[in-house]
């Protein structure tokens, strides 16, 4: 398998030496140098598999051939991309044939497409209908600068954000997760999802644009009990 | 109000262009002058920097141990062979 490996403009170089050595000691078939790596991403890789595949069991099983590809890839990794997009994009790669197999060519194709969702950022009736102040708020966002952080960080309140992140359709959800929530770039999700920079960032739009909705309806119920 | 300014309506849809910094200089130029007369949207684009580092926060579990054991069993299969 070879695999075209994007450059990480944006790891640090501190980051850059600990994957180094990190990919140095998996390349000697070092059994803590895997469990390192097994502990940092096995379940966010698994998070990702199962937006693709039918089944949990079969999400594990992808994600079992992605570690099987990366002890017999380790060899030949150069180190042009870190570890952690190598790692994903043989997951991906993973997936896609699974998803084929299973007759689930769908997440891929609507990879492609912004047709399926047109709704607004903000619900329409949010803003001025008509007259000299049409287009702007009618009823405005509150801050949430006062909102104690452990309210924002409380468990239902995450479990809020995963509700609304579940919810997304999958195109959305990858873009939304592997940017905001596992750290990619831009340029690294475009390249892992095959999708121009444009379709990208129209997908995090509205996927951001939700899980603010959802938040605030949240925060805005418990603000008025 | 010219018809060049942005309303609510239009900034609340160019959010993420703004801070992926995909904006024209002219159009990023509307848009923070905007902002600075505007606390409805200065407050929406917080709310949307809250909501991105919220969602930083929704970190994955911890493996479950005999997952583990399995994958470690495998490596030295893998590395056998």
């Amino acid at each position: 398998m070879s695999m075209h490996e994007p450059r990480d403009v944006a790891l640090g170089m501190a980051a850059q030496d600990a994957d180094r050595a990190l990919v140095a000691r998996l390349q000697r078939g070092d059994e803590a140098a895997f469990r390192e790596v097994v502990a940092r991403y096995h379940m966010a890789l698994l998070r990702m598999a199962r937006m693709y595949v039918a089944t949990q069991q079969a999400a594990e099983d992808v994600v079992g051939e992605t570690w099987l590809g990366v002890v017999q890839g380790i060899e030949r990794f150069e180190g042009r991309s870190s570890l952690k997009t190598w790692l994903f994009r043989i997951l991906m790669n993973r997936a896609r044939t699974r998803a084929v197999r299973e007759g689930r060519n769908i997440p891929f194709s609507a990879l492609a497409s912004n047709d399926d969702d047109d709704e607004p950022s903000v619900a329409a009736e949010r803003f001025i209908a008509s007259g000299p102040d049409a287009g702007h708020w009618s009823s405005l966002p509150r801050a949430w600068d006062d909102i104690p952080e452990e309210r924002l960080l409380a468990l239902e309140t995450r479990a809020r954000i995963q509700e609304a992140l579940d919810a997304l359709p999958v195109n959305q959800r990858s873009v939304l997760t592997l940017r905001d929530i596992e750290g990619f770039s831009s340029a690294e999700v475009c390249n892992m999802l095959d999708i121009s920079e444009t379709n990208q960032r129209v997908l995090l739009h509205r996927a951001r644009a939700r899980v603010r909705q959802a938040l605030e309806a949240w925060l805005n119920e418990r603000e008025d009990a | 109000m010219s018809g060049a300014e942005l309303t609510c309506q239009e900034l609340v849809e160019l959010v993420t262009a703004y801070l992926e910094g995909a904006l024209a200089p002219s159009e990023r130029l509307r848009f923070e002058h905007h902002l600075a007369g505007c606390a409805g949207c200065t407050a929406y684009l917080a709310q949307m920097r809250q909501t991105i580092a919220l969602l930083g926060t929704l970190s994955a579990h911890d493996i479950d141990p005999e997952a583990e054991q399995a994958l470690l069993v495998h490596f030295r299969n893998w590395n056998r062979q």
